[in-house]
């Protein structure tokens, strides 16, 4: 019920009140229109999460990376032993917009 | 796709595990508020590769699973009067009332439809001014201001044949009443990533230090969770109590004031009942005054009466945390998503839904 999806902001269409404001996002090839009233000063190529229709917010791309960053830096100092599990298998292959 | 598939990475994932692993020392609960954070626990075995003295607790973090019967008996009734389109999301039309469901309805003859949007049934309405167009509008406060929204353009385009039956709820006051259960073994809580990307989590620091609980506000992808996890647990074991954010990428503490205030404009806080739990005070949502020619509550006088729920369906306890979907006797025989007893067997967050779909196929 919470979905929120990422996706790209592509086109903005123009609107006299912000609150009718609308925009076109692709997600993963898939585009639709989407209410922007609640984006202060969106720009197209921002990315944006979107619910039912409506971006919730934009998402910010320095602190997207930061848990990799943090998974990086554990690697390399080798303190982590990577342990082989069922549960997880088929992670990364299940890219889908669900 | 960006933001979603390096969020699901194995080994990324694996990683977390062992950190996890290496930190815990004692027995502890953690409960995740969200059914969307559930879908996500079940689906990829995430409590299976957590050590057996780490135990998730699933929230009552589902809207179409707390909606009140007598609500949807009244959404019903309102779909079988001659005219009526009705509109609301996909999950909500096979959630049983007291005698059917909305699906059940539109195989008699009635006109319901699914949408994506509550926007989408503004353009309904606009493109069929004969007809009245009624929304069931369902959700936490992730999907407030998208029906605000909803309801301002009804007021814009002047739509006259447009209302909607509201009956959005709250998190915080939910969580306290979890929180306040006399015995109530949770001891963190992951807090709902979506509701917070719009409210922020200043509502949240209160309940922390009332009850003494860790809350991490957290994301809905597998690394996400795995990470609020391993927030939440060290700070119980290091005895720290405080309002963290693993979610940055979307959420800030103050949230999204122009989305809030949208929410605000249309909709004012008011008691409502949860499905399974009870009612709790200031924990749903209503129109405004200003705003009351779209309230279908008003403008269909529809009766609704107390209802009683199957006795054999242990929802209520599901939904509470006090119980696992498993240990109810109809799960998987006479409960299934296709003949569901419960709202959580219907919507694809409830708990006993996604424990139906990922455990009984995998035979766990």
């Amino acid at each position: 019920m919470c979905l929120g999806v990422p996706g790209r902001i592509e086109e903005i269409s123009e609107n006299d009140d912000p609150l009718f404001v609308t925009g076109k996002v692709n997600f993963g090839g898939v585009l639709r229109e989407v209410i922007l009233a609640g984006i202060k000063d969106a720009k197209i190529g921002d990315w944006v999460i979107v619910h039912a229709g409506f971006a919730l917010n934009k998402l910010n791309e320095e602190e997207a990376s930061e848990v990799f960053d943090y998974l990086r830096q554990i690697s390399e100092f080798g303190r982590i032993e990577l342990e082989e599990a069922d549960g997880i298998s088929g992670c990364a292959e299940e890219v889908e917009i669900d | 796709m960006k933001y979603v598939s390096e969020y699901r990475d194995k080994e990324s994932a694996l990683k977390y595990t062992g950190l996890i692993k290496k930190l815990v020392t004692r027995e502890w609960s953690i409960m995740e508020v969200c059914g969307g954070q559930t879908h996500t626990i079940v689906k990829y075995g995430i409590d299976q590769l957590l050590p057996d003295s780490v135990t998730l607790i699933h929230g009552p973090g589902c809207p179409v699973c707390v909606t009140p019967i007598e609500l949807i008996d009244q959404a019903i009734s309102i779909a079988g009067l001659e005219n009526v389109i009705l509109c609301s999301f996909g999950d909500m039309l096979r959630v049983p009332g007291s005698c059917s469901d909305l699906l059940g309805v539109k195989a008699s003859g009635g006109d319901v439809r699914m949408v994506y949007s509550p926007i989408d049934a503004i353009a309904i309405a606009a493109g069929n001014p004969e007809k009245e167009i009624v929304f069931f509008a369902v959700g936490f406060e992730t999907t407030a201001p998208v029906t605000a929204a909803a309801v301002l353009q009804a007021e814009h385009l002047g739509l006259d044949n447009f209302s909607m039956l509201v009956s959005h709820v709250l998190v915080p006051p939910a969580i306290e009443v979890v929180l306040s259960g006399e015995d109530c073994a949770i001891q963190g809580f992951l807090a709902a990533g979506h509701v917070c990307t719009v409210m922020g989590y200043t509502e949240y620091e209160p309940i922390a230090e009332k009850y003494g609980v860790p809350i991490v506000v957290t994301g809905f992808e597998p690394l996400d969770i795995l990470e609020g996890i391993h927030m939440c647990l060290k700070q119980l074991e290091e005895g720290r109590t405080d309002v963290e954010n693993q979610y940055l990428r979307s959420v800030s503490r103050e949230g999204n004031r122009t989305a809030i205030e949208i929410m605000r404009r249309v909709f004012e806080i008011t008691d409502r009942k949860w499905r399974g739990i009870g009612r709790i005070p200031g924990s749903g949502l209503r129109l405004r005054e200003r705003f009351a020619r779209f309230d279908a509550g008003k403008k269909y006088e529809v009766s609704s009466h107390e209802v009683d729920e199957p006795e054999i369906c242990i929802s209520g306890e599901v939904l509470r945390g006090n119980k696992k979907p498993l240990e109810c006797a109809a799960f998987g025989n006479v409960c299934t998503p296709e003949h569901p007893l419960g709202a959580p067997m219907v919507s694809a967050e409830g708990a006993c839904a996604a424990y139906y779909r990922y455990r009984l196929a995998r035979g766990k």
